[in-house]
């Protein structure tokens, strides 16, 4: 009697199922990450060639002109960015630690993390909406109503539960141990938390904050609400500020060329600032397993 | 002799007296009935099989027991003529002055100096604080490895010398007692042996609360030894701990009253 054979046989069918099933997988990785690039690529082409100083510091041109830039919408996404990170941060964070470090996972806490999750998944127009009705539309911010800060607050709506749950799990993953310590010489739960806890969470808690940062950065539909939009720089942060979400939004339909071609030049500062923003947190996240 | 209680000695200073103490968990009582008298200036260790209850009585001598879900006390826990678990103890005042080493070592995140100054500076030491961080290592014998790096992580060090900087960080806040729970389980016997050393030295200075489930180290660093057992109680099924005999180290290794204490310290369960 010949021993079976070890070599692989090609025409078993169990071979041919699994290289069958391997292929279909490898497609469906391929036509998901597909989009990723095309759009990294387009917009790299698009916009990147476009990108000089005068682009980055000039005001847009009236309708119907050439050059100009996009300098005041870069600066109203940062300030925007920056009202929310204000707003949100101290909120999220400190709603985190109630979370983590008080509540003893009650049942108004599991309301709480409900309610966050749900936030988390709401549409970011019904942000808009919600500041719209809330500060807009009512006039209560000093009788003003489109403004930065609305539009701060918006994009701050939609950081909250980011920054909730990430400071929430970064706390968590502090070793008990280490509270125990701290309150095994006399700590105080808030020096425990302040000089000890939040100090070891410090590198999720910024991961988490600054991809919050970066998605509340490139949305649009929050803004259009509140900020709404300005061809000029900035004047105050209760009047209407430019942003380049906004402004591609506005401009990429426009019938003339120089406008579009400003839109996907934002469009590339755009993708820029939030990638950087990603491998930042990226770097955040490493130095936490160090 | 009936009754577990035992007082350890009519003639020492009680620095600790546990009166009629239980402690449950949610609804599962962990331990139940203990009277003791823990002397002052004196190393005491809780022996036995593990989960009947050691660090759940040690945790409640400096109220770390608040510190988890469900856990309840009955009982009185006496400390200098006050109860602990009173209405208006603060408990972290308590613990400022019942200091605690833990099984695993938890060092901060921080320089080794930082860690022992962190427990003084908030106490609100105003002395000289190099001269505190040297004294709390030599008195942890941990000064001559560490003496040239206090400025490194805590974590840099071994096993065994971040248990030793641990204990260097209780005593930097000076307190009366130090309670300790397995300080040694997940060390080497060399640290071991230091810590041991160590304790004959402290003991000068503080009461101290040693747990282990190393009957040697019993006999070789404690004076008195209370034997916990878990008991099935009639009524239910569920085991609940409860204090089987206290008294002179000397004694309950030599010549236990209890049937159960003999056949523990002779090994003949665990
Ligand atoms: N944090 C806790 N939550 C619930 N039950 C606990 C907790 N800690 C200890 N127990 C229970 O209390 C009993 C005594 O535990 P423990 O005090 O840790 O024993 P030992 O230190 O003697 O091994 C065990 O039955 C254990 O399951
Ligand atoms: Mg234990």
């Amino acid at each position: 009697m010949t021993p079976r054979t070890l070599s692989y046989r090609h025409g078993l069918s169990r071979n041919i199922w699994n290289r069958l099933l391997s292929s279909v997988a490898a497609l469906f990785t391929a036509l998901a990450v597909l989009p990723l690039v095309l759009v990294l690529i387009y917009v790299l082409i698009k916009g990147g060639s476009l990108i000089n100083m005068q682009l980055l510091t000039e005001l847009p041109p009236p309708p119907g002109l050439d050059g100009g830039g996009i300098g005041n919408a870069i600066v109203g996404t940062l300030v925007v960015s920056l009202i929310a990170s204000l707003i949100a941060i101290p909120i999220g964070v400190g709603g985190g630690i109630y979370l983590a470090e008080y509540s003893r996972s009650g049942p108004f806490a599991q309301f709480v993390r409900f309610g966050t999750n749900v936030l988390a998944g709401v549409p970011s127009i019904i942000c808009g909406v919600f500041i719209y009705g809330l500060i807009v539309s009512t006039r209560a911010l000093m009788g003003q109503s489109y403004s930065a800060i609305a539009g701060g607050m918006a994009l701050a709506v939609l950081m909250i539960p980011t920054v909730i749950k990430t400071t929430d799990e970064g706390l968590k993953l502090v070793p008990q141990e280490l509270r125990w310590g701290a309150m095994g010489v006399g700590a105080s739960r808030v020096i425990t938390i302040t000089r000890v806890t939040l100090p070891a969470a410090l590198a999720p808690i910024a991961t988490g904050v600054v991809l919050g940062i970066a998605r509340a950065a490139g949305e649009t539909a929050p803004l259009i609400f509140t900020a709404l939009f300005s061809p000029f720089w900035s004047d105050g942060l209760l009047n209407p500020i430019a942003s380049m979400s906004v402004l591609i939004y506005n401009y990429a339909i426009m019938p003339y060329e120089a406008q579009i071609s400003l839109a996907w030049a934002a469009s590339f500062v755009l993708v820029m600032m939030i990638l950087a923003a990603n491998l930042l947190a990226r770097w955040l996240g490493h130095l936490s397993r160090q | 002799m009936t009754a577990p209680s035992t007082s350890a000695s009519q003639s020492e200073e009680i620095c600790l007296s546990l009166q009629d103490l239980s402690i449950s968990y949610g609804n599962k009582e962990a331990v139940r009935g203990v009277y003791m008298d823990i002397p002052k200036g004196k190393v005491t260790a809780f022996i036995g099989p593990s989960g009947c209850g050691k660090s759940t009585v040690l945790r409640a001598l400096n109220r770390m027991n608040d510190l988890i879900d469900g856990c309840a006390i009955r009982g009185r826990v006496v400390f200098q003529g006050q109860d602990l678990y009173q209405r208006d103890i603060d408990p972290v005042e308590v613990r400022r002055r019942i200091g605690m080493v833990f099984q695993k070592p938890n060092p901060f995140p921080k320089s080794i100096y930082d860690n022992i100054a962190f427990g003084a500076r908030i106490n609100g030491y105003r002395g000289d604080m190099d001269e505190l961080v040297e004294r709390s290592l030599r008195k942890a014998a941990l000064w001559d490895e560490t003496k040239d790096k206090l400025r490194d992580s805590g974590y840099a060090l071994s096993g065994g010398q971040q248990q030793r900087l641990c204990i260097a960080r209780t005593i930097a806040i000076e307190p009366e007692v130090i309670l300790m729970d397995e300080p040694c389980s997940a060390l080497d016997p060399i640290s071991t042996l230091k810590i041991e050393e160590m304790m004959h030295e402290l003991k000068k200075n503080y009461t101290i609360v040693i747990v282990t489930h190393n009957m040697q180290q019993a006999v070789r660093v404690s004076d008195y030894t209370g034997f916990f057992n878990v008991s099935n109680r009639e009524d239910r099924d569920s085991k609940v701990g409860c204090l089987v005999e206290f008294s002179e180290t000397e004694s309950i290794f030599n010549s236990p009253q209890q049937l159960a204490t003999q056949d523990y310290v002779s090994g003949r369960f665990g």
